[in-house]
Parts: structure tokens; sequence; C-alpha cells
């Protein structure tokens, strides 16, 4: 096979990896945003704590890898209940920039938490045995935990997907991204609604931020360096989009992958790029509110 | 045709809803119109359109025999069509002289100096205190709005509108949310206006209609039912029906 | 029972006459006097203050007054800091006023290219927008190498003495001098420009757009108006920076300079101009204090403080200030 079908199956197939955890992680944030309406700047503290919780249970408790990540959905998931309800919930009405301060001092306590615990340099995890080493797929080898990824990240989006399509919590939440005030009329409960996909999407965030540490690691500082590349991913894709964060995901994914395996000093220009050309061309993202009209 | 405003077969759907259906509406000068019927009747829409806030499909609007369709809301203003809001639309957390003062001050064309100060010869502000004088507000003028009871907010937001000295006046429902003890300030107000101003009005409360208007049209589900004298109307089988009717019932 | 903030016997000459100069106004003039002579900080701190000021100033025309919120406000800071390192660098162009004011220009230019699209746009997609923009500026200072010096920052900046006579010394003597000029020109232009009609038509905009359209202010021109100058003033905080250091970095760039100066800017308090610099004293004093010797606990701190600002105290430490000063006087009466 000629060597440039093999880079481009390779760059598609680390983008798609990458494109998966962007994904994982940037979901509830969509959900979020679309449903609440808040700009909340610190989700990239929760996925960023979600990696510490998976670190902790894994070197100080020996807790398996999978486990872990499950641990680490249900502690950022229940940590960030009182959280929304004292922080967010009076600040729901309040403009954008009281929003993004107070997300911005969540993180920056966040960072602050973490790295006097655990220090400022990034943790190391030894992974399962089943998830070490290379896929050989006759022309090329592929990291197993890449493979892992992409497979998790598949499982999620669909099982997302009939959560919303097929059950009456996702349809309510259907209902109320699309309009709240419609859904409180006809009898949702907003505020429990709320209470739960943060929960929801800060849960989800944790476990992308333990998937992230064979990917990309974390360290404390990865609460501000990647939430730039979460808030792009829910923009392109539109606010409250489950397919949008999905199609956003991976196209920002892979073109984030080509243009640094391309271009390695100067890759990154180009999803910044396409996302200023996309967000102007549909302020709304690919499946955002009113992007019909 | 004559008319200082003209809407000639207007049309407007937000997708499959057709809020506005060939809509046609003259109003001369002096004109005391009212625009009547249902809620969801496509009444505000077919202010917004006038005033530019949305664009029709079809359809032209002409003041003072020029087509401004493709005129900017501001171009529409300084060309003397001014507007008030069904819910207040004001800077809360001004005082009420200055937010007259800036609608003053915005028509006389001094809100692009950034060079001196602002309002220094009290030009702007003594005109904004006149107004703020006709409807009964000199003692809130330094008052802010956001302190102020609805009612007297809603006053503001007509001095608002004043100041910008228009020939055609759209009120949209003007005395919602006013007590009733304060309404006859706000109808005594638009009373006062000149013979040359046209002013249309949208009102659901009855006694005021038939009180100030001329000349009515029923609009229901986006297209004008009739037009007539307030004699007419009350009159008319088919309004009664869909219009009164359901009032009525409500 | 309404409740009155002015009581004035005459209200017109009350709001004209409002904008008069206050005797407290002096006040931040004399202190940035008093530390060049007593040092109570060194000079250079004070530079960094000044400048600060100045982006943190130009921010609060168009988020203060405009209510125009951004996270990319460095891209114009930044555009000023290279081009007038780059004339330096590259043309040769060394004498500071000129190489300073064309540095600003061309941020101010490009603001207004910019501000004319992205102005187009508001809430979340406004806020998107200006973030993936300034990015993708510090992105393409990266990979104009050739130009920028990319990741290893532009060096070769030689800047003239002033007027030929006054250098860039050690301990910026001259330089402190140089910066608390601009910043007095540029605190003067905005107390102009905010209290003249445009700048109450820029309040009116922040405080209900809808209603400045219905009363014909062309809302557009007027946001891309102020943008354009926040821009030039932006750049000309930028190009202090270039000057002082003598030396760039993709830093200047950066969505943490964005961030850092909207802190700076809500800490002191928006839309009153005193806000830029109480806000930028305490945070450069503080964090110079802290932030070094106890990072960790400089990040805790400044993270708690924010949520009680956005929870409780929007208007910043001035505002906090004033709402006190507000309760005393009702107190005594």
């Amino acid at each position: 096979m000629s060597g440039f079908v093999t880079s481009a199956v390779s760059i598609f197939f680390d983008g798609l990896a990458y494109a998966m955890l962007l994904f994982v992680i940037s979901v509830g944030l969509s959900i979020t945003m679309g449903l609440m309406g808040f700009v909340n700047l610190a989700h990239g503290a929760f996925a960023m704590a979600g990696g510490y919780v998976t670190v902790a249970c894994m070197n100080m408790l020996g807790v398996p890898f999978i486990p872990a990540l499950v641990l680490a959905f249900f502690f950022v998931a229940i940590m960030s209940i009182p959280l929304e309800r004292l922080l967010y919930a009076p600040l729901y009405k309040a403009g954008e920039l009281d929003q993004v301060l107070m997300s911005i001092g969540i993180t920056f306590m966040a960072i602050a938490g973490v790295t006097l615990i655990f220090g400022p340099n990034p943790p190391a995890i030894v992974l399962p045995e089943f998830l070490k080493g290379q896929i050989d797929l006759g022309f090329k080898t592929f990291p197993t935990y890449r493979f892992f990824m992409i497979v998790v990240g598949f499982v999620m989006a669909i099982a997302l997907w009939l959560g919303f399509e097929r059950t009456i919590i996702g349809a309510k939440i259907r209902a109320a991204v699309d309009n709240r005030q419609m859904a409180q009329a006809v009898g949702i409960d907003v505020d429990k609604l709320f209470i739960l996909t943060f929960a929801l999407g800060s849960g989800l965030a944790g476990v992308g931020g333990g998937l992230a540490i064979d990917i990309v690691g974390i360290s404390p500082t990865f609460a501000f360096n990647y939430l730039v590349l979460f808030l792009i991913v829910v923009a392109v894709g539109g606010l409250g989009s489950l397919r949008g964060a999905f199609l956003a995901a991976i196209v920002l994914g892979v073109i984030d992958t080509a243009g640094k395996y391309l271009w390695p000093e100067g890759g990154a220009f180009f999803i910044y790029v396409v996302t200023v050309a996309v967000l102007l061309i549909r302020p709304d993202g690919f499946f955002g509110k009113g992007a019909s009209q | 045709m004559t008319g200082i405003l003209e809407v000639r077969g207007l049309y407007k759907s937000f997708g499959a809803l057709a809020v506005t259906q060939n809509v046609h509406l003259t109003l001369e000068a002096g004109a005391r119109h009212a625009l009547i019927g249902p809620n969801g009747a496509g009444k505000t829409t077919l202010i917004n359109l006038m005033t530019g806030v949305l664009k029709p499909d079809q359809g032209n609007i002409f003041l003072e025999q020029r087509d401004v369709t493709n005129m900017s809301e501001s171009g529409r203003v300084k060309n003397g069509l001014a507007r008030t809001f069904q819910i207040n639309q004001l800077f809360r957390k001004l005082t009420t002289l200055e937010n007259v003062a800036l609608s003053v001050s915005e028509r006389l064309g001094k809100n692009h100096v950034f060079w001196s100060q602002a309002w220094r010869n009290s030009e702007v502000l003594d005109e904004a205190m006149v107004l703020l004088k006709r409807l009964g507000l000199q003692s809130d003028a330094l008052t802010v709005i956001e302190e102020l009871p609805y009612g007297r907010q809603r006053l503001v937001e007509i001095a608002i509108t004043l100041g910008l000295s228009p020939k055609v006046l759209l009120l949209d429902e003007p005395a919602a949310g006013v007590p009733s003890t304060e309404t006859p300030i706000i109808l005594d107000a638009v009373d006062a206006l000149g013979d040359d101003i046209a002013v249309l009005i949208i009102e659901h409360d009855m006694d005021v209609v038939f009180r100030f208007a001329k000349s009515i049209s029923v609009l229901v589900s986006g297209a004008i039912l009739t037009e007539g004298t307030p004699e007419e109307i009350a009159e008319n089988e088919q309004v009664r029906a869909v219009y009164l009717g359901e009032s009525l019932d409500a | 029972m309404t409740t009155k903030v002015y009581d004035a016997e005459n209200p017109v000459v009350f709001l004209r006459d409002r904008t008069r100069w206050h005797w407290a106004e002096a006040l931040p003039w004399i202190v940035a006097v008093a530390i060049f002579f007593l040092q109570p900080i060194t000079l250079n701190l004070g530079v960094q203050i000044l400048i600060t000021i100045i982006f943190a100033l130009s921010l609060d025309l168009i988020l203060g007054y405009g209510g125009v919120v951004t996270l990319g406000h460095a891209a114009y800071f930044g555009a000023g800091a290279y081009v007038t390192g780059m004339l330096s660098a590259h043309l040769g162009w060394n004498e500071p006023i000129s190489g300073l004011l064309a540095g600003a220009t061309v941020a101010g230019a490009f603001g207004f290219a910019t501000g004319w699209i992205l102005l187009r746009y508001h809430g979340l997609a406004l806020l998107m927008l200006t973030l993936a923009l300034g990015i993708m500026m510090a992105e393409l200072a990266n990979v104009t190498e050739v130009w920028t010096g990319g990741f290893d920052g532009l060096s070769g900046i030689v800047i003239d003495p002033i007027f030929g006579i006054f250098e860039n010394d050690l301990w910026r003597r001259n330089y402190y001098w140089y910066s608390l000029i601009a910043t007095f020109f540029v605190f003067l232009a905005c107390r102009r420009i905010v209290n003249s009609a445009f700048g109450r038509s820029l309040v009116g905009i922040r405080e209900n757009t809808e209603r400045m359209r219905a009363i014909g202010s062309p809302v557009h021109l007027r946001l891309v108006t102020i943008y354009t100058i926040s821009a030039f003033m932006a750049g000309i905080a930028g190009a202090l920076f270039a000057q002082v250091n003598a030396y760039v970095t993709l830093d200047v760039l950066s969505f943490a300079r964005s961030g850092t100066i909207l802190i700076v800017l809500v800490l002191g308090g928006t839309g009153r101009l005193y806000g830029a610099f109480v806000g930028a004293l305490v945070y450069i004093l503080v964090e110079d204090e802290l932030a070094k010797e106890y990072p960790a606990y400089w990040e805790l701190g400044l993270g708690f403080v924010l949520v009680l600002t956005a929870l409780f105290f929007r208007q910043g430490l001035l505002g906090a200030l004033e709402s006190f000063v507000r309760f005393c006087k009702r107190l005594k009466a």
C-alpha cells in the first residue's frame, strides 16, 4: 500500500480516537449549555477532576482501570450537584460575563486544589494488559488503547442517542432545550432536569478526563489548556445538539490531528480557521437552535 | 393614495406559519387608527414589519410615498416612524430623564458626537424635561427606571417615543399593565398629539379603542378581516363572531 | 415608595454637570507620582501596572459601556506589540512614539475590520467567535515565524531614546514616566468619550439594544466605532509592552491574557473607568506578592474571589465601595 494511503489512514485513525475523546468530554457541556444557557468554563476542570479521581483510585487504592473510570463518573457527577445548586443556579438569569467569571473562578480553585494534592506534574497510570500494545491490521499497527477509545466513544454516542430519543427523561430534556418556557408550562420540573443533566454532563466529562490520561495526558492545567477545544466543539456542533457535538468532534478532531501531523509547528492554526469560518456562516453551529432558519 | 404610511400586499411566514397575509393598510396624516384582533392574529408582527425589525417576504411599505421596504430600522425612525413596545423596553439602570434625553439626542443627530461633553448646552435635556412634564413625570426625572412602578414606566415608554417627534406613531398596547387610574394620563398624552401625526394603536381594551379611534382594522390570522369606523365595526357580525365573541368567552 | 438614588433641585443642571471633574479624580495621579519618588514598589512593576491599566481601560470601553463581552481582546494587544516590535526588529523603525502610534493604528485598523464582522453577532456566538479569533491570531503568529519569531519570541527590538534623550534604563525611571503619560492621555480620551453623547448612547446599547434601534440608533456602527477605538488603545498597551521589554512572545496573544484582563477589569468594576485603575493595581500587586512563591494559593484565592464577585459583588471593588458609602449616608440620614 502506498505511503500516502497509509498516512491518511493513520491520521484518520488517530484523529478519530482524539475526536471520540473530545466528544465524550464536550457532549455534556453541549447539553448543559443548550439546556441552561450557561457558559460553563469549568467543564474542563470537571474533566481534569475526573482524570485525577481515576489516577487516585488506581494508584492509591489499587482499583482497576475500568472500575476507576466508573468511579470517576460518579464522583464528578455527585460533586457537581451541590455546585449546580449553590453556584450555578443563582446565575442562570445573569449575563454571560458573570457566568464566565464564576466558572473561571471554579476552574482556578480546582487547578489549585489538585496542584496542592497531586503536584503540578502529569501523573501516570498503568493500563490493564488488554489495552496495552498494538493491534496489527496487516499494513500497519495501531495502539490498542486508541481502538478502545474509538469504541467507547461510539458506544457512548449510541447510548446517549437512545437515552435522548427513547426515554421519557430524554424527551423532557429535548423539550426543555427546545423551549424552556413551554416545557415548564406543560409541567416538566425544569429544576430537577437541570440537576440531572448537569450531573450527567459533568460525570461524562469526568470519564473523559480518565480516558484522556493515556491520550493527551492530564495535569492541573488541563482544565484550561483543553477548555477552548471543548468550547469550540460545542459551538461548532450547536448548543444542546448530540449529533452536532458528535459531528463537530469528528471534524475538529481529525482536522487537528491532520494539521499537527502534516505541519507540526503550525497545525493548530487550522481548527481555529475552520471554527471561525463555521461560526461566521452558521452562528448557531451545525445543528444549533435556530440553525434551520 | 396620499397616506403618510402605506402598507401594500404584505406577506410574512415563519416556516409553515403564515403570520401576515396580504395586508393593506393606509394611515393618513392625523389618523387615529386602531388595529384590533384576537391574540396571535399577528398585530405585533405587523408593527415589526412596518418598523423594519422583520423583513417581509413580499409586499412594500411606504413612508410619505417613499418605498422604505429595504430601509434599516434606524433609517425609518429618522424618517419619522416611531413605535412603543408591548412590553417595556427601557434603559433600566438610567434615570427617567436620561431615557428620554437619549431619544431626543438621537433625533437631533447628537449621539454620534464622541468628542464633546454630552448635552452640554442642555438643549437636549430641556426638551426631554418638557416631555416629562407633559406626561407628569417631572418628579421622577432623576429616578432610576427600575425603581419606578410599572405604570409609570409605561409613561416613560411613550415619552421616549415622543422624543423622536414622529410623523407616524405606532402604539403597541400602550395601556397594558397600567392601573386603570393611570390610563387617562396615557390617553390624554396621545390625544394631545398634533393633528398632523398619524397614530396607529393596538389595544385589547375596547373602551380605549372606541374612545380613541376614528377608524379600525380587524386583523384575524394575519389577514385584514374588515375595516371601518368604530360604529361599523361594532355592528359587524363577522367581527362579533371572531373577535368580540371570543373576548366575551375569555 | 421609590428610593431616589440622586436628588437635585434641577435635574437638568444635575445631569449636565455630573461629568465635571471631582477632586478625588486627582488621586490616582498623585499616587502614581508618589510611587516614582517613594518607590514602595519597583518602577518595573509600576510600568506593568500602567500597561495593564491602559489595556483594562480599552476593555472597559467595549465591555463596561458597549456591553460587549469578549474572550479575545488580547488579539489587539498582541497586534500592537508585534507591529511595534517588528517595525523595529525588521525595518529599523526605532523611534518610540511613532512606533507606538504605528502599532496602535494597525491594532485599531484590525479592530475595525474584525469588529465590523464580529459585532453582527451577539450572545454566545459572539463570545465563541472572539475566543476563536483570539486563539487563531496566536496560532497565526506562531506559524509566521519568519516575521514574528514564532515560539522563540521576537528579539532584536531596539528602541531609540525618547526625544533622543530618555533611554529605557534598567530601573525604568524614564519608561515609568513614558507609560504614565501614555496612561494619562488614554484615560483623558476614554473619559471624554464615555461622557459624550456617543458614550451615553453606548450605555443605551448596553442597557437595551432593541430600544436603541427603535429610537433610530445605528447600533452596529456605534459598536464598531467604539470597538475600533478600544482596539487602538489595546494596541497602545501592547506597543508599550513591546518597547519596555524589547521582546515579544506569543504570550501577548494568549487566551490567558484575554481572560486576565477581563478578570482585572471586573474585579475593579466595569463601566466606571476607575475600575481599571483599582483592578490593575490590586491584581498586579497581589499577583506579584503571591504568584511566584505560592502559585497554588494565589490561584485558589483568585478563584474564590472570582466566584464571590460573580455571585455577590457584580460591580467589583469600586461598586462595593460605592454601595458602602451610600449605605453609610443612609445610616446618617
